[in-house]
């Protein structure tokens, strides 16, 4: 309760301060500065140091200039990190999305079984990201595992999945879009927030389902698209657990993931000043990716006050 | 007409299960695994019902590895994961709060902050975060898996300002003329008004973290201070031939305080996630 009024003149000064919105505001905000500047901004800057020098977690460091970023430009194993980590992500985002879009769209009828249809779309999402579901995956694609065994009743030879190079990354890519849940649930709540009075217009003007959809639906949803692709891109590019599990980078680096390698040369080998250098490397990449969705959203995104 | 209207839905409901099934297949297939024996499992059939119910492989898997049990295991994930989950449903809401309701002098700036901090990757401050906590001497202890938690999290901030833009300004401004603070408008209206999003938060939180194999795996040095996910890990990773009847048993008890949670709280999970800010 506000206590103002009834305060003796001494305290107005203080409750002028205290109720001031400058001060609510960053009281409220203090847990928000405190760690974003312990955990973000000091984590990243001294990062930034000790990637311009050989550190390495047991001896002092010495300084050596831009080595790490010059070895990591001529450091394969590095490059191809960065390769097979843009080509995860350009096959499993858009596959999920489009998916997560598919059910989303589908669970819109009005039905009491719906909301139990989307706990079971949902269940993926909830535990895929968990080390037990990536055993499941890893015995499920295995050599002479289920995946194999049923193909082979259907006369299609085994394959060695995680054997390959070419094949090894589609068991952990089909993962990724199997939880798709989360992006459902978004697409759900906005498909909801469309008025149904713009579908019964448009079907007075004769628009068919397929024609409402592009018409309508896609270019009301579009801000949520936007959202989900940004943080799937994200997430997507930060695919660790599942390669760790299942294939441990292999075979031949055929998933050696971003993550994975950073993990390997800074936890593994001790490598802190290369490993620094390689996580400014990828922000600068994240950053640009982004920066190119949102630079691009301004022609595919519809904005409601524009029209 | 009608009768037409009937197939189609009847072919809906078909299709939509059908579906279902298959999404949830590998799951079901993991947790009558946990009752079969190698040779069972290995054997590629599609059945999901055991030749015989082998409980003993809970047993077997409960014991652990070296003289630690999944009692220990299960205790340490629930007070990392419980901690977690806390301190994020407080700090995100105090945050949120700020940045949606409070007009303070530089509230835009510390916005985009935020959402950058949200667009930035955890892999990307992986390795700088290690250095500081290694700095601190926090490496080997659970507090790098807990302590952050408390200093709210983007997505979520993010989340319930968007829920925030749906509960009308009337009621701050009415709470205010009622002689409520800024301070008590949000103990006393926004905070209780804000529960779907809170509970959508609990439940995304618990299974992150619960589910969470990297950070234990950097940061947890004790195998008495292991969690559950770093257990299953281990049993992939015995010398010898993996046991993959106890193997999936724990797989399967490892799911159930999430399945818990969700199913408690499922009806809330779409209702807490409000998509009418993110329109232009």
């Amino acid at each position: 309760m506000n206590k103002k009024k009834n305060d003796g003149s001494g305290r107005t000064g203080w409750n002028r301060f205290i109720y001031n919105n400058n001060t609510v505001g960053y009281v409220f905000l203090a847990p928000f500065v405190i760690g974003f500047l312990c955990f973000t901004i000091i984590p990243m800057i001294s990062s930034l140091y000790y990637s311009c020098t050989d550190y390495n977690m047991i001896d002092k460091e010495t300084w050596i200039g831009i080595n790490n970023y010059i070895n990591l430009f001529k450091d394969e194993r590095f490059l191809n990190s960065i390769k097979v980590t843009l080509e995860y992500v350009f096959f499993s985002v858009p596959l999920k999305l489009a998916f997560a879009l598919f059910i989303a769209f589908l669970l819109t009828r009005p039905s009491k079984a719906v909301s139990f249809y989307r706990s079971l779309y949902y269940l993926p999402s909830l535990i895929g990201g968990s080390v037990a579901v990536a055993l499941v995956w890893k015995e499920l694609f295995a050599r002479k595992g289920l995946i194999n065994v049923n193909l082979g009743k259907l006369g299609i030879d085994a394959v060695n999945w995680f054997g390959n190079m070419t094949t090894a990354k589609w068991p952990i890519i089909l993962m990724t879009v199997w939880q798709f849940g989360s992006s459902m649930l978004i697409f759900a709540a906005g498909l909801k927030e469309i008025p149904s009075s713009y579908y019964e217009a448009a079907k007075i003007d004769g628009a068919n389902g397929w024609q409402s959809f592009w018409k309508i639906t896609m270019p009301c949803l579009s801000p949520i698209i936007l959202f989900n692709l940004i943080m799937q891109l994200i997430s997507s590019f930060m695919v660790f657990t599942q390669a760790f599990v299942i294939t441990g980078g292999g075979p031949n680096d055929a998933t050696m993931y971003y993550a994975l390698y950073v993990y390997k040369q800074g936890i593994n080998n001790r490598n802190m000043g290369y490993a620094s250098a390689m996580s400014w490397v990828m922000l600068v990449i994240m950053s640009v990716i982004t920066l190119i969705v949102f630079k691009t959203s301004n022609h595919w995104v519809f904005n409601e006050s524009e029209s | 007409m009608k009768g037409r209207k009937v197939v189609s839905t009847v072919i809906y409901h078909i299709f939509i299960a059908a579906l279902g099934l298959v999404m949830v297949y590998p799951v079901l297939w993991m947790v009558s695994g946990s009752l079969k024996n190698n040779a069972e499992i290995l054997s590629g059939s599609l059945s999901l019902i055991p030749p015989a119910w082998r409980w003993e492989n809970f047993a077997q898997g409960w014991r652990g590895f070296g003289h630690v049990t999944f009692t220990t295991y299960f205790k340490n994930s629930i007070l990392i994961t419980t901690f977690a989950t806390l301190g994020t449903v407080i700090s995100s809401s105090l945050i949120a709060y700020a940045l949606s309701r409070v007009k303070f002098a530089g509230r835009k700036l510390w916005f985009t902050i935020m959402i950058g901090t949200m667009l930035l990757p955890g892999q990307v401050v992986m390795i700088p975060q290690y250095l500081i906590y290694n700095r601190i001497h926090w490496v080997g202890t659970p507090l790098p898996l807990i302590v952050p938690h408390f200093f709210g999290a983007p997505f979520f901030i993010y989340m319930m300002m968007q829920f925030m833009t749906s509960i009308p300004r009337e009621l701050d401004e009415a709470a205010i003329i009622d002689g409520c603070s800024k301070y008590s408008v949000f103990s006393r209206v926004i905070f209780p008004l804000l529960k779907p999003s809170l509970i959508s938060t609990i439940i995304i939180q618990f299974y992150w973290k619960w589910d969470d194999y990297m950070g234990p795996m950097l940061y947890l040095g004790k195998p008495t201070s292991y969690t559950v996910s770093i257990a299953v890990k281990l049993f992939a990773d015995a010398t010898s031939k993996t046991d993959y009847g106890p193997m999936f048993a724990m797989s399967t008890l490892s799911m159930i305080p999430v399945f818990t949670i969700f199913l408690v709280f499922n009806r809330y999970l779409v209702d807490g996630i409000s998509t009418s800010g993110l329109k232009g």
